[in-house]
């Protein structure tokens, strides 16, 4: 019953983190799921993140994983309650305080003002994504032939992880 | 969460006309179902558009950047916030309730046993070798859409300053996400606070 309450206080904490995306949260993620709970290992949390990446909608669905692993179904529901519902109660209310805003002045001040901050928390997830997944020369090169690509084309990405998938298994995998 | 019938949908679904009447949510949870089960690879938001303003019309363009500009300034990832605003201005509440849900169903279940099956196989050698592949690829897809949003949204060079305070203070500095968000948060917001209108700024 502890860890119910325990993953309902680390997702709802999580998701007002969220700002600019789910990888805002990430670095906290880490923090609290790995260092804190010890629920799953670092390498663990940064492959169902991964995976998630690819998973078609929001990309945070990980997030069901972790609280089946810790807590079977009920935990699935805890951690999606906690994890979606705060935001999506702001988002309910402030959506129609902020159209009611339009002409208000501070409004386009905070738009302005919260979107690097919202991209340098993106960036900060990346590091604290990078420093689990970068581990050699081999993903430090996937890392950039995947971020070229997509900067360069508009290919869909889920092509690329599944090159990479193919890549990863013939370049670090048992041999045959 | 089962209010919504799942059977029967292909029978009903080409008598809706979305043009005239109230757009039925069954309608608005068969819309999100889809774009919550095709948007593979990240970027929600482009599947968003493609299915609410160019295929439905449910919303014209600059609703929805205003929209996106809304979901970016709260906390909530993108794509759950726009499915509240649009379920929301579509249909109310049951409306915000019924696209939240319905974007979120796919990816869940899919994640929620590919949990289960690498709970049980995920030590296996071959496993971890096809996701360390897995994990480097998104890298580079977080950092592109990152570098993208970043292209998209920022005008002057303070940003910056703004940027890379908020890296420093989470990266190097070890603080706490929220707290580092307060203090740049505030500081960036007041920076872009609103100036008096000049004469000549017309």
């Amino acid at each position: 019953m502890s860890q119910l309450l325990a993953l309902i206080r680390v997702f709802s904490y999580l998701s007002l983190l969220t700002v600019g995306g789910g990888l805002a949260a990430f670095p906290e993620m880490k923090k609290l799921v790995v260092d804190v709970h010890h629920w799953l290992s670092f390498t663990q949390l940064i492959h169902l993140y991964s995976m998630g990446q690819v998973a078609p909608g929001p990309n945070m669905m990980m997030i069901v994983a972790i609280g089946e692993w810790v807590y079977g179904i009920p935990g699935v529901v805890a951690v999606l309650v906690a994890f979606f519902a705060p935001t999506a109660l702001l988002a309910f209310f402030m959506g129609r305080l902020w159209q009611r805003l339009e002409t208000w002045r501070w409004r386009t001040s905070i738009e302005r003002g919260l979107s690097p901050v919202s991209i340098g928390l993106l960036l900060a997830g990346c590091l604290s994504l990078a420093r689990g997944a970068v581990t050699g020369w081999g993903t430090a090169l996937i890392a950039l032939v995947v971020l070229g690509i997509l900067l360069l084309s508009r290919i869909n990405p889920a092509w690329l992880v599944l090159a990479a998938a193919v890549v990863g298994g013939i370049a670090f995998g048992p041999k045959l | 969460m089962s209010e919504i019938p799942a059977k029967g949908l292909a029978t009903s679904v080409s008598t809706i006309s979305e043009q005239a009447a109230d757009i039925s949510i069954r309608s608005i949870f068969l819309e999100f179902l889809f774009i919550g089960a095709t948007s593979f690879g990240g970027g929600v938001v482009a599947y968003l558009r493609d299915g609410l303003v160019r295929k439905r019309r449910w919303v014209d363009d600059r609703e929805f950047v205003e929209y996106l500009a809304i979901s970016q300034s709260l906390p909530g990832l993108n794509a759950t916030n726009m499915a509240v605003l649009v379920g929301d201005r579509l249909r109310g509440f049951l409306g915000a309730l019924t696209a939240l849900i319905a974007i979120c169903l796919p990816g869940g279940v899919l994640m929620l046993v590919a949990g289960v099956a690498y709970h049980t196989h995920g030590g296996k050698p071959m496993i971890t070798a096809v996701l360390k592949g897995v994990a480097a690829a998104a890298i580079g897809l977080v950092l592109a859409t990152t570098i993208q949003l970043g292209k998209r949204s920022l005008a002057h060079a303070y940003d910056l300053v703004f940027i890379g305070l908020t890296v420093f203070g989470v990266d190097q500095l070890h603080q706490s996400v929220p707290r580092v968000l307060i203090v740049v948060g505030i500081l960036a917001v007041l920076w872009y606070r609103p100036r008096k209108p000049k004469e000549t700024a017309q």
